[in-house]
């Protein structure tokens, strides 16, 4: 939901899209801060690595976090 | 900006050949990650010495201008796609990768790169200098943004980053025009190959990340605070009800604009090249070559540059958008609704000016990264009800429709009929959509990833070299294309001349051709006369309502009752309900064949579409005149 963070742990997505992802900030590591999102709830902007990101929740559902809190 | 020690730089004249900048024709490449301000940057260089071209055999454009130096010398620059990255997987990173590589023949390989970074976001940014380092090429590092982050209360130190890097750094703010005699000085000095430096594993993202944090911290940087006013206005233009309300008020807003605040400059500009038609028609002593000026070239020139007003006032819109960063919210709001049809957010503001005419529309699927996606967007693109299907609908409709109120006085039948013929190409694009998107252009596995910048304040000046930019294009491409179809059009309705005058137009060849095609479209309710129209109108759809003036020997617009009269005698209702279907569904317009020509590199796309819409116009049309027969 909106304001809650995370640690990214891992991507399980195919190799170059993960790669294309990695260059934009989701590196196994950084923080992301879920953001706003569209009207109906999907695409979903995030907050990595200083700039904002807005994914299908199709990606963001194979971005796996730890909890931070 | 301290140039490298001496030893480094003989060191480096052994591995890579220095370039003598004074060589005529020195290219130099713009190179960066998108939403740095390189265009910005750019337009700061060149001015209006800039030019637009496609990359050889690719979608992807080209902008190159000259750079004027004050020592009178001039470089040229070459504005490279936005990558955040060299690892050639997407187009624009192999353009970037094999240019900057001098593995694109037709180019020249640059002698030197600029490469812009934000320097806002300078930990993130300065992944992409690792592989421009390791090309080992003349470099110098802009950093772009300098007064947004000195507003943010951010700082950073280019001496210190100059010296872990290398090469050369400067610090500036392309919209504000500072900073940049760094540049011209890099430009004016001879090009030096950075000096080696400790770089990352290229291939591991989290090497170079690690290596980007490292060096930024080095070079003092602190990051800036959030952007206040983008988190406030996000707060507006992405809440949950305000921000589709605001999305229906940028979409009115446009559309109002396209339909009607263009209509007087539109009027303005048909009075001029009427006016300068009329002038020349009593200038000049009646001949032959009169007759092609007049009625070829200044009738199929006029009908290109009456749309002019339209397709600026929409860049204009479109301009603004982009640039103040709206245009990447109004992509989220629209995504989800765009993906049902296997589409996404970045192709409804192109489909959206479709409505007014798809020649802009087509150049606007430029702002869509992926390239499947773009193409599908510029194959449905003409399927959207432009304002030149206006005058034929409004004149069949018109002749075959009595007015009575459908829905009390808000609604009549004509306005329903005309509702439903919109209705109709709009669905005709979701199906083609829908069909491409599942087959031939399927989205390959690149996900839908949309950076959304802070909003900032559009420049003037980056405006109005926009505007400049888009009317040339308009102007040389279609421009040319309408003017030789005008011109072949006029040839085939002037001749043969039997005892120097020009026969009827029954007689020339266009009505020979009318007749000759007259088989072929009888099944659909048409006769020779629709026939011949169908020739004319291929150069623009409505030229077909002059076409059937002439031949009827009616002086009128869509409006006159003598054409809706003659139209009675001419189609069967089935027959005038085919020809909307037809001309829905036709792409009747040889700008916008011209114009795919030239955004898709080659002639494959347009006739490919071109065929595809015109077929599916046939069937339609045969479909809807036995439908409308047999319930009649």
């Amino acid at each position: 939901m909106e304001g809650e963070t995370g640690v990214l742990e891992s991507l399980d997505l195919p190799e170059d899209v993960a790669l294309r992802l990695m260059e934009l900030g989701f590196l196994p590591g950084a923080v992301i801060e879920a953001g706003k999102t569209a009207p109906g709830g999907d695409p979903r902007v995030f907050r990595v690595d200083g700039s904002e990101i807005a994914l299908r929740r199709e990606t963001a559902i194979n971005l796996l976090l730890k909890s931070s809190r | 900006m301290s140039p490298p020690p001496p030893e480094t730089a003989a060191l480096q004249d052994l591995s890579t050949p220095i370039p003598l900048p004074e060589a005529a024709g020195a290219t130099v490449a713009l190179v960066g990650p998108p939403n740095c301000g390189k265009s910005t940057l750019f337009n700061r260089l060149t001015g209006l010495r800039q030019k637009t071209a496609n990359f050889p055999g690719v979608t992807v454009e080209r902008h190159h201008g000259v750079v004027r130096l004050s020592s009178g010398r001039e470089l040229e620059l070459l504005d490279l796609p936005g990558t955040y990255s060299l690892t050639p997987r997407s187009e624009d990173e192999r353009i970037t990768d094999d240019l900057l590589r001098g593995k694109m023949p037709e180019v020249c390989v640059p002698d030197a790169v600029l490469l812009v970074l934000d320097s806002t976001n300078l930990g993130r940014n300065l992944v992409m200098a690792a592989p421009m380092l390791a090309l080992e090429k003349p470099i110098l590092i802009v950093l772009n943004m300098a007064d947004e982050l000195r507003r943010r209360g951010g700082e950073v130190d280019p001496e210190a980053l100059s010296e872990r890097l290398g090469a050369p750094v400067v610090l500036v703010s392309a919209a504000k025009g500072e900073g940049l005699e760094g540049i011209h000085e890099f430009l004016e000095s001879t090009f030096k190959s950075p000096a080696p430096v400790e770089l990352p594993v290229l291939q591991s993202p989290p090497s170079c990340r690690q290596w980007a944090g490292q060096v930024a911290a080095e070079s003092a940087y602190r990051a800036p605070v959030a952007p206040v006013w983008t988190q406030r206005l996000d707060g507006v233009f992405l809440h949950t009800w305000l921000g589709p309300l605001a999305f229906g008020a940028v979409v009115v807003a446009v559309f109002q604009t396209i339909f009607y605040a263009a209509i007087p400059f539109m009027d303005g500009v048909e009075w001029l090249v009427t006016g300068s038609g009329e002038w020349l028609q009593g200038a000049m002593p009646d001949s032959i070559l009169k007759d092609l000026l007049i009625q070829g070239v200044w009738g199929g020139v006029g009908s290109v540059l009456v749309f002019l007003p339209q397709i600026l006032l929409l860049f204009l819109f479109i301009g603004v958008l982009e640039d103040s960063g709206y245009l990447a919210r109004a992509a989220l709001i629209a995504d989800r609704t765009m993906a049902k049809v296997g589409l996404q957010g970045k192709s409804f503001i192109p489909l959206l000016s479709a409505y007014a005419c798809a020649v802009p529309a087509i150049m606007a699927t430029r702002t869509i990264e992926n390239k499947r996606d773009r193409l599908a967007t510029i194959l449905i693109a003409p399927f959207m009800t432009c304002a030149a299907r206006l005058p034929v609908y409004t004149l069949v409709i018109a002749a075959f429709l009595p007015n009575r109120p459908v829905l009390g006085p808000f609604l009549g039948t004509r306005a329903a009929a005309l509702l439903s013929l919109y209705v109709l190409g709009f669905l005709a694009a979701l199906v083609t959509a829908r069909v491409l998107k599942s087959t031939i252009l399927k989205s390959d596995r690149t996900p839908f990833v949309l950076e959304l910048p802070p909003y900032r304040w559009p420049t003037f000046e980056s405006l109005v070299l926009r505007l400049l930019d888009r009317s040339k294009v308009f102007l040389r491409r279609a421009g040319t294309v309408i003017m030789s179809v005008a011109v072949g059009l006029w040839i085939l309705a002037s001749l043969p001349v039997v005892d120097g005058v020009a026969p009827a137009i029954e007689e020339s060849l266009a009505g020979t051709l009318g007749r000759t095609i007259e088989p072929v479209i009888e099944p659909l309710g048409f006769d020779w006369k629709i026939g011949v129209g169908l020739v004319t109108s291929l150069a623009a759809r409505e030229v077909i309502v002059g076409t059937l003036g002439t031949l009827h020997g009616i002086e009128g617009d869509e409006s006159s009752l003598g054409l809706q009269e003659a139209l009675r005698q001419d189609l069967t209702v089935g027959g005038a309900v085919a020809l909307l279907v037809f001309f829905a569904f036709a792409m009747q317009c040889m700008s916008t064949v011209a114009m795919v020509r030239r955004e898709t590199g080659g002639w494959k796309v347009p006739i490919l579409q071109f065929t595809y819409m015109g077929l599916l116009a046939y069937a339609g049309a045969y479909l809807a005149n036995r439908l409308v027969t047999f319930f009649i």
